[in-house]
């Protein structure tokens, strides 16, 4: 028996690697000064869905929405192995909190047909809630297993899932389908695939040849741009390198839950993490200062 | 999907495992209490499980004026779609304004879950609720009497303030250990309310093989003295210094990632935003330089004294005390004063 599954894959900036300067003096985050990267748990959830396809057989189609860029992404999850790949961008999706972004992730997930299992990182680093992939659940009427640490054996559609609880784990047992969301304790992500990687490095989203396109053409007039750009397509969809990328549209979302619209979060302020500054009581680090410190500490009852 | 409803109560969700409650709910009692004192509206703890009703007493003794009970063999064991489907039909009935769960892993499972199916926003992890006003810059409207719901976001290098005005209730989750514990008042009376649900097989897609829990080696939210150590300890054989001043202190030894990441320590001593949040009534932070990650752990100790031969570490911008030197040097000179006062 094979399955197939779907793994939510998302770009994110590198929030490790946030310095002074990646903020903006409104305290307002500066993305574009920001590596942008595979979401680290995103890694985990293709690597659980490509070793169901191993074992088992069946597809791993990624989905990630986000801008044109994100489709590096999607390169990526080529190089590991995904068969299928799709960039789901749309402006109207912007400034979707994880309640609309659940919702259109859903239609995205219901517009590829028949899906055995959904895969998802267990959260993303730009904002750690970890509520999308319940909520996707949620949204598609299908059971949910969180933090997934090890896929311990699927019995015809019944998939037994260990799961990490934090103080242990749990080992429990669902029938297909099924959304599971994957940490990073779960088996390594494989390493990219050489022949993958020099087949599908040439792999573009028609907004990414448009982009080429604008470049490499400069001063040439939009016809010209717009049939190369169709050349160029014909000629990637024909070597299977065209990156599918689907609009709001495609996915018949119902756009009063979309973006802003569909958010019922609404982000009142942001403050850059000030240090509080107010000062402290210098000590040197002699016997005499230290016993005037431990004698103070004690005088108050902090400690003794 | 559930309307504004001004007067609706506060509602908090009291986890409980095996007929014990989490800390996590009866910390949210203490900060519901406020909330609804504010608001001049009920608070109610929402508790589900298999013959815990004797647990409602204890939520009352905390802070509680109702409790929403739902009984059932089947809720015995969690499982999202299920608790999901109980807590929404108690939201329906009662309309309540506010509902905070704690963000443990089962809170970070169900409470998206709940959101989603009543299509209200919820916050993750917040750090901070407060009761105030919000002006829509696109509208001007002005909404007053919200919960504002504060939380570190982008790896803990800002800290966000959301709201929620048009689609409650107004949901989120808190961390564990940020709110304090209340005190119990045997005096205190309140009413059950006992809620009924049928469940059907859909409602109960996961079956438990097993689970494997292991108690944590060390509680540092229960520690009134943490000595926690950094990256410039510099190995798990200096370390022992810090054992030895906790040993003299009754302290309980904490860490930072980066000590945590070398294998100086096991992870269960970590402080910081992906570990423990501790606000014990002194905090020695050796080796610390204060990453922001850190310092979202332990910023709120009552006392902290930071030891770093750095002058400039963040660490003691957040520090009551302030000793630059080689921890080698005066963590036993720290020992030795503090034997002698004993």
């Amino acid at each position: 028996m094979s399955f197939d599954s779907v793994v939510l894959i998302k770009q994110v900036p590198d929030t490790a690697r946030v310095t002074g300067k990646a903020m903006n003096d409104d305290g307002t985050v500066n993305r574009s000064a920001l590596p942008a990267i595979f979401n680290p748990e995103d890694l985990y959830a293709l690597e659980a869905a490509l070793e169901v396809k191993q074992r088992h057989g069946g597809t791993v189609t990624a989905i990630t929405m986000g801008p044109p860029p994100a489709c590096e992404v999607l390169r990526d999850a080529l190089y590991m192995g995904a068969d299928r790949v799709i960039l789901l961008t749309d402006r109207r999706a912007a400034a979707s909190d994880t309640l609309a972004t659940s919702y259109i992730l859903s239609c995205a997930v219901r517009t590829v047909g028949k899906v055995d299992l959904v895969f998802c990182g267990r959260q993303a680093i730009d904002g750690d809630t970890a509520q999308v992939g319940p909520q996707c659940a949620e949204k598609l009427g299908l059971p949910q297993i969180t933090y997934l640490e090890e896929i311990v054996a699927i019995n015809g559609r019944q998939i037994v899932a260990r799961r990490n609880i934090g103080n242990g784990y749990e080992v429990v047992e669902c029938a297909m389908p099924v959304l599971l969301t994957v940490t990073d304790t779960f088996q390594e992500p494989r390493p990219y695939a050489a022949k993958a990687m020099l087949k599908c490095k040439h792999a573009r989203s028609r907004l990414e040849l448009e982009r080429e396109a604008a470049q490499s053409m400069p001063g040439s007039d939009e016809k010209a741009r717009a049939a190369a750009v169709d050349q160029k397509a014909a000629e990637l969809k024909r070597r299977g390198l065209l990156i599918e990328q689907w609009t709001l549209d495609d996915i018949h979302a119902d756009l009063a839950w979309c973006g802003r619209d569909g958010s019922p979060t609404k982000v009142k302020r942001i403050q850059s993490v000030v240090l509080k500054g107010s000062g402290h009581e210098q000590y040197q680090p002699t016997e005499g200062d230290i016993s005037r410190l431990v004698h103070q500490l004690i005088e108050d009852h902090t400690i003794g | 999907m559930s309307r504004v409803n001004p007067q609706g109560e506060v509602w908090v969700f009291s986890e409980q495992q095996g007929g014990r409650l989490h800390d996590v709910g009866l910390e949210l009692l203490s900060k519901g209490r406020e909330l609804a004192d504010t608001l001049g509206v009920p608070l109610a703890a929402c508790l589900l499980g298999d013959k815990i009703n004797g647990l409602a007493t204890d939520l009352i003794r905390h802070g509680a004026d109702k409790v929403y009970l739902c009984e059932d063999l089947s809720l015995a064991q969690y499982q999202a779609t299920s608790y999901a489907k109980v807590l929404c039909r108690m939201v329906e009935a009662h309309q309540p304004q506010i509902f905070v769960l704690g963000a443990t892993p089962l809170g970070r499972d169900l409470a998206p879950r709940v959101a989603s199916a009543l299509r209200s926003g919820l916050t993750a992890d917040c750090t901070d609720l407060q009761i105030g006003e919000h002006t829509e810059p696109a509208t001007k409207e002005t909404y007053k009497n919200l919960l504002l719901q504060i939380r570190p976001a982008f790896g803990g290098n800002i800290i966000a303030t959301i709201v929620n005005f048009d689609r409650w209730p107004q949901m989120a989750t808190v961390r564990e250990g940020v709110m304090v514990m209340p005190k119990a008042d045997a005096k205190r009376k309140g009413e059950v309310v006992r809620v009924e649900c049928p469940f059907g097989a859909e409602d109960l897609p996961l079956r438990l093989v097993k689970r494997q829990t292991t108690a944590k080696k060390v509680d540092l939210k229960k520690a009134r003295i943490i000595i926690a150590g950094g990256a410039g300890v510099g190995s798990k054989e200096n370390f022992k210094l810090l054992w030895d001043l906790a040993n003299v202190l009754g302290a309980a030894v904490g860490a930072s990632r980066a000590a945590v990441d070398n294998g100086w320590i096991d992870k269960d001593h970590q402080v910081g935003q992906t570990g423990t949040t501790v606000r014990p009534a002194l905090y020695i932070a050796v080796g610390i330089s204060g990453a922001v990650q850190h310092r979202a752990g332990m910023a709120e100790s009552a006392k902290i004294l930071a030891i770093n031969t750095d002058p400039n570490a963040p660490i003691f911008s957040v520090a009551n005390y302030g000793i630059v030197g080689d921890f080698c040097d005066v963590v036993p000179k720290l020992i030795a004063a503090i034997k002698a006062k004993g």
